[in-house]
This record gives C-alpha cells, sequence and structure tokens, in this order.
C-alpha cells in the first residue's frame, strides 16, 4: 500500500484537532499559516470550518477576543510556530486580563527538534504561562482531541480565559494509534469552579442590604462573563440601589437606566465616585478592584462594607478587604439575593439615592456643536445607529466613549480595558462583525492606537466585513498629552504624532471607504453613507484642539477630581 | 514569618515551571521548595516554605489552587504537622580535632557517611531546627560544602478532605 493510500485511511492529528474543534461548535477561526501548521490548513475546507486570514498574529488574536465578547462563544485564533506564536502574545495577554474565552492554537517545530533552537522555534508555553489560564504543548497525536475538548471547557467556564494550544508539526501530521476520542468529557481533579453561592452568606448579605442605608452596586466585568445582566438590573431596580460600573462592567447594566450613575475610577463620574466614597454597603459584582477603578486604596470606600461577590475566590480580599465575600457564578449569586430580599423601597434611601441622581443629572447637558469634538460625534452617532456594537482602542477617546456612549443592549460595549491594548478596537470590530454579521459593527479609534493595528482593514475588506472605523484624529497620543498636562507641568514630550498621515488614503489603499470629516455638519452624512455603502469604512475626524476628558481624579481619593 | 504550604499536584511537564513561576511573578518569596512523588501515582507532593504574612499566604494559597494541574493546598501550621530536613556536610576534621567533633556528631545525632583522611561527609536529619544547630555547632570547624533539602511535611491524622 502507497503512504498515500494509508493516509486516507488513518485518522492524523491534524484531523483530531480540526474534528474537535467542529465538535465544540466552532465556526471561524482567525488565523495566519506557517510552515509548522500547514498540515492544519490542508485538512482545513474538509471541516467546513471558515479561516478569516488576518494580516498579522496579534489581530487574529484580537479578532477572536471580538468575536468571542460579541458573540459569548470561545474564539479561536491560529499562528505558526516563532514568530506567528510571539506575535499572538500581546491578544492573548489582553484576553487574559479581561477574561474572555479565546482558544489560541500554534504550531511547534517537530517534536526531534525542541529545544534545538530550530528555525522558527519558540518557547510559546513557557511564554504564555502567565497569561493563559492553562496551555498544552501535545506531545503525543493520540491526546490532541482531549486536549482540545479540555481547552474549550477550562476556557468558557469560571473564570473564563484564554487557552493555549502548542502542536508540534509533526504531532499534526502524525497517525493517531487509537479512535478519535473527540466526545470525552473532559475530568480535571484539580477545577472545579464554583457556581452556587454559599447560602450562610448569601444569607448575610441579605441581612446587609436589609440595614443599608446608602448602598451601591459595582457592575464589573464578571457580570458580562456571567450573562448576569438581567439578574442584576432586576434586581437594582426592585431594591432602587444605584448602580456604578467598571470599564468592563458598563456593558452589564442598561446605561440609560436612570439608577445607573457610570463609570467610578480614575475617570469615574462624580455621582459614581461620591457613591463609593460615601456608601455604607456596596455590592461588588465580578470586579476585581483593578488600580484604574479604585483609585489610591488606601482611601478607597472609607465608609462602606463590601459585599464581593466573585467566580474567582482569588480576587477575595487581593487589593480591597472584603467584609462579606461570596464566591459563585454571578447569575445565580444575585438571584439568590434578590429572591431572599424582595422588593424593598426603603424612604431613609430616598434622599441618599436623590442626592446621586442629582449628582448625574445636573451634569447631563448636550454636546458643544460649534466644533468638532468627540462627546459631540458620539452623540450623533447614537442618534444614526442606537444600537451598534462598539469597540473602541485605548487611550482618551475610550473614556470618552465610555463617559458619552450608552450602550444598553448585552455585549456591545468591546473594549481593552485590564491590558489597556492600544490597537485592538480594530481587529475586534473585525471578529465581532464575523460573528454578528446582522449588527452594525463600529469601531472608535485614536490616531496613535489605530495605526497599531490598521493592516486589519484589509482582513476586512477581503473578507466582506464592513466595519466603521471613526478616527479621532487630533495628531497626538491624547491621554499621554493629557497627564502630561496635569502632572508633568505641560511638558508634552514625545506624544506628538504629526500631520502627515492620511487616513483616508490609507483606506483607499487598502481598498476601503475614506471619508474626511472637519466640521460638525458633515458628521451625519458621513457616518450614513459609511453605513450605506456596506463596505469597511474610515471615518477621520480631523480635531483641533487637546479636548481632555474629565472627570479625572487627581488627588489621593475618588472624590478628589478635576471636572475640567 | 515562614508559612509551610503543601501542594498535592498532578506529575506533569511543567507543573514546575506553573508553580515556581507564580511564585517570581506575584512577589512571593520562597524560602524552600521540595518536590517528590507520593503513594498515588501520576501525583507529586510539594512543601514549599513561603515568607510573608497571613495576607500574603492566602494570595499564595488561592493562586495556587488556580492552577489546573494543582488537585489541593494546604496551610501547614507547626503544631498540627511533623516536618523533615535532610542535610549533607562535608566537614575538614583535623585528627586532633576528631573526639571532639564525634561528641558533637552524637549530641546531634549526625551521622558519619563518608570519610577520607581529614574529610567526613555527615548526614543530619531533623526539623529546621535541628538542621540549623547542625550548621551552628559544626561552625566553628571548616564546613567545605554542603546542602539542605528543604523542609518536607505532613499533616497529623487524617487529612482532611
Amino acid at each position: 500500500m502507497s503512504e498515500k493510500d494509508k493516509n486516507k485511511m488513518t485518522i492524523t492529528g491534524a484531523d483530531a484537532v480540526l474534528e474537535a474543534l467542529t465538535n465544540e461548535g466552532a465556526e471561524i477561526i482567525f488565523g495566519y499559516p506557517g510552515g509548522a501548521t500547514l498540515p492544519l490548513y490542508d485538512n482545513l475546507e474538509k471541516y467546513g470550518l471558515r479561516h478569516i486570514l488576518c494580516r498579522h498574529e496579534q489581530g487574529g488574536a484580537h479578532m477572536a477576543d471580538g468575536y468571542a465578547r460579541a458573540t459569548g462563544k470561545a474564539g479561536i485564533c491560529m499562528a505558526t510556530s516563532g514568530p506567528g506564536a510571539t506575535n499572538l502574545v500581546t491578544g492573548i495577554a489582553t484576553a487574559f486580563m479581561d477574561s474572555t474565552p479565546v482558544i489560541a492554537i500554534s504550531g511547534q517545530v517537530p517534536r526531534e527538534q525542541i529545544g534545538n533552537d530550530a528555525f522558527q522555534e519558540v518557547d510559546i508555553t513557557g511564554i504564555t504561562i502567565p497569561i493563559t489560564k492553562h496551555n498544552y504543548l501535545v506531545n503525543d497525536p493520540d491526546t490532541l482531541s482531549e486536549s482540545v475538548h479540555e481547552a474549550f471547557f477550562l476556557s468558557t467556564t469560571g473564570r473564563k480565559g484564554p487557552v493555549l494550544i502548542d502542536i508540534p508539526k509533526d504531532v499534526l501530521a502524525a497517525n493517531l494509534k487509537g479512535p478519535d476520542k473527540s466526545q470525552k468529557a473532559p475530568v480535571l481533579e484539580g477545577y472545579n469552579p464554583t457556581i452556587k453561592g454559599h447560602s450562610g452568606q448569601i444569607k448575610k448579605a441579605v441581612a446587609l442590604l436589609k440595614k443599608a442605608e446608602k448602598p451601591v452596586i459595582i457592575s464589573g466585568g464578571g457580570v458580562v462573563g456571567s450573562g448576569a445582566e438581567d439578574a442584576l438590573t432586576e434586581f437594582a431596580r426592585n431594591t432602587d440601589i444605584p448602580v456604578v460600573a467598571t470599564l468592563t462592567g458598563k456593558n452589564g447594566y442598561p446605561n440609560t437606566d436612570r439608577l445607573y450613575l457610570g463609570m467610578i475610577g480614575y475617570h469615574g463620574t462624580a455621582a459614581g465616585n461620591n457613591a463609593i466614597q460615601k456608601a455604607d454597603v456596596i455590592v461588588a459584582v465580578g470586579t476585581r478592584f483593578g488600580d484604574r477603578t479604585t483609585g489610591p486604596l488606601r482611601n478607597f470606600a472609607p465608609n462602606a462594607v463590601i459585599i464581593h461577590i466573585d467566580i474567582d475566590p482569588a480576587e477575595i480580599s487581593k487589593n480591597v478587604p472584603s467584609f462579606l465575600p461570596i464566591v459563585g457564578d454571578a447569575s445565580h449569586i444575585i438571584t439568590s439575593i434578590a429572591d431572599q430580599l424582595g422588593t424593598k423601597n426603603d424612604s431613609k434611601r430616598n434622599e441618599w439615592r436623590d442626592y446621586l441622581l442629582k449628582l448625574k443629572t445636573d451634569r447631563e447637558k448636550p454636546a458643544d456643536d460649534s466644533r468638532l469634538n468627540i462627546p459631540l460625534i458620539l452623540e450623533r452617532l447614537k442618534k444614526i445607529v442606537p444600537d451598534p456594537i462598539i469597540t473602541t482602542d485605548v487611550g482618551r477617546h475610550q473614556i470618552f466613549t465610555a463617559h458619552h456612549f450608552p450602550v444598553d443592549r448585552k455585549n456591545s460595549f468591546i473594549t481593552s480595558a485590564g491590558l489597556g491594548t492600544m490597537g485592538f478596537g480594530l481587529p475586534a470590530a473585525i471578529g465581532a462583525k464575523a460573528g454578528m454579521p446582522d449588527d452594525t459593527v463600529i469601531s472608535i479609534n485614536g490616531d496613535g492606537s489605530f495605526l497599531m493595528c490598521c493592516q486589519e482593514l484589509v482582513t476586512a475588506v477581503e473578507e466582506n466585513l464592513p466595519v466603521i472605523a471613526m478616527v479621532m484624529k487630533d495628531q497626538r497620543l491624547g491621554m499621554i498629552s493629557q497627564l502630561q498636562d496635569a502632572f508633568y507641568g505641560e511638558r508634552y514630550n514625545c506624544c506628538d504624532l504629526g500631520n502627515c498621515v492620511d487616513f483616508t488614503k490609507i483606506a483607499e489603499g487598502m481598498g476601503a471607504l475614506g471619508i474626511r470629516v472637519e466640521t460638525p455638519e458633515e458628521i451625519d452624512d458621513a457616518i450614513k453613507t459609511a453605513i450605506n455603502s456596506g463596505r469597511p469604512t474610515v471615518i477621520e475626524f480631523i480635531l483641533h484642539e487637546q479636548g481632555n476628558t474629565y472627570p479625572m481624579v487627581t488627588g489621593a481619593s475618588l472624590t478628589e477630581y478635576i471636572e475640567e | 514569618m515562614n508559612h509551610t504550604i503543601s501542594i498535592l499536584c498532578d506529575d506533569q511537564p511543567g507543573v514546575m515551571t506553573r508553580i515556581s513561576g507564580l511564585f517570581s511573578r506575584r512577589g512571593f518569596n520562597i524560602e524552600s521548595l521540595t518536590v517528590g512523588h507520593t503513594e498515588l501515582p501520576g501525583k507529586s507532593r510539594f512543601t514549599i516554605v513561603v515568607r510573608g504574612d497571613d495576607t500574603v499566604l492566602e494570595q499564595v494559597r488561592k493562586q495556587l489552587q488556580k492552577l489546573v494541574h494543582v488537585i489541593k493546598v494546604w496551610d501547614i501550621k507547626n503544631t498540627e504537622a511533623v516536618e523533615r530536613e535532610h542535610a549533607l556536610m562535608k566537614v575538614e576534621v583535623a585528627p586532633e580535632k576528631r573526639s571532639e567533633v564525634l561528641q558533637i556528631i552524637t549530641a546531634l545525632q549526625a551521622r558519619i557517611i563518608d570519610s577520607s583522611d581529614t574529610v567526613w561527609i555527615l548526614e543530619i536529619t531533623g526539623d529546621t531546627n535541628a538542621v540549623n544547630n547542625a550548621f551552628n555547632l559544626l561552625g566553628d570547624y571548616k564546613i567545605i560544602e554542603s546542602i539542605r533539602t528543604g523542609k518536607i511535611s505532613l499533616k497529623r491524622g487524617l487529612l482532611a478532605k
């Protein structure tokens, strides 16, 4: 029998991987081929998987992340060994910091070459240990499908996160000795996430909340991760407790609800930060109390006892001491607390609530429409497209978007919060669009961030994924210049981006539509033209001034902020 | 303050890197680390002595528990456990010092496991204090080389599940 005939009869490692991916419901792989992954690419078509060819592996990893955040399913990215794998690293770290389910598959050099410093060899499992929930170097073809299933299980359960599977080329090419064990359910002795909250702790939480006079809820990223948005909304409305959010938790509660006070932290709203600093009971749901959220730790929420709900026990009292920890799934726990607490509308609390709502409404004003500025652009966008999926890059435009673009629908605000990855917006939008093709997907970009992954416009064009990138061109690294403005005596060193880039020509050069907007009057037409074109579009907004984003905490606690 | 942590984990390639990497990444200080097979096939047990206050210890324990290959982590209090450490010491003993070194060895319940001319290799087993004592007492003589295993530890009685 010829070698070719033999292969026909047997299952290869590549088959096992692709079969397992299909069994997990995978539809799309965001990838970039290379020598070590060729056995996978050779078989891709057989399994009906759509491959989206990113133009840089970092873009592919962000696309998988954007896909995961928009759809709630695991996103898959794939890269070859060596530089392909290391290019995934920023994307994997981004997913890790924001706890999103991403499966990264990397090729590795053949087993006999591992450790020899072979061509395109890198120890990617070693590199990614601190930024993955778990990772695998699979040396036995017969354990491939098991590893893939475990990876999905780990990535999508408990506190979600990225999992990397590194596979040597010869393992992909080898024939399996036994039957493919694709269906095998994973058994992991050391991994048992707690789902239901401890009933005693829940009772204590109910008792605390009954006595609370100045309660507030923090919606953290875990609300989104758990799918607890509806439970939280119902709970807050029934109890009339105001809600503040972290950047990842913004999408955990309807932003147009009257009880929503906005974001807390270094760029928190007056109402949000005052709520935290003056509250007597805080229900913190799925937040790791990151430093951008808490400000200086020693002065965080000085009057409050904190009920901390989190699925990850290691988050309890890691940064902020928790008075009453409840470990488990946010959705379960909030529902249990709500069931026992019932509707509670205490008159003592009305004063507190009204105080906070007044702080909020006093500051609500339409954007200045005499000149082009980010809040105005976002206000117009919201009128034209009320319910898009929004992604952002990282910087001043990101904070503006968090403040000025209210989102009500689940999984419709996608941003790199924890790692703060510039360049995230465009590829995340492409991934979101691939997963949610009927939605309008808009990426809000800075002119610094956009250039970090702008090559992915090509992907959007070639794959017919009409996303709209709105580039806020102020010719500077806005957040950096704002910090230099506030803390470094207005010495604006090295944050001037210059004026040589024409973003409309970048768009045109990559086959997308480019539109320039220089005055407020042009905003609406530009957005409508972009949507009606059905093509990937870059809208370049020419901003002529510094335009800092406020409030901004400049002192030793969250209430020591400047508002303009 | 030092704490002793016992970890039962899968005997998998890379487990050592995951565990020790976690300590350095999170800024925890390892005083000593030992690892070996157990009575359970495919399982290893680590005993790690870590320096830090109770908050640090709690974080270490929880972060370790998050590793997929880690099955269980115990914080072992001295009073609840037996602990042992093993040391080998190569000591130069001049002929006129033999009898006094022998007396120390007897007092320490140490043993001579190798000798050639004036160089003896001693072994000592005991809790950390006992091994420290040996180093103190023999410090007056010339210790050419030495090695300590670090602490190993087992909880008394039946382990809580």
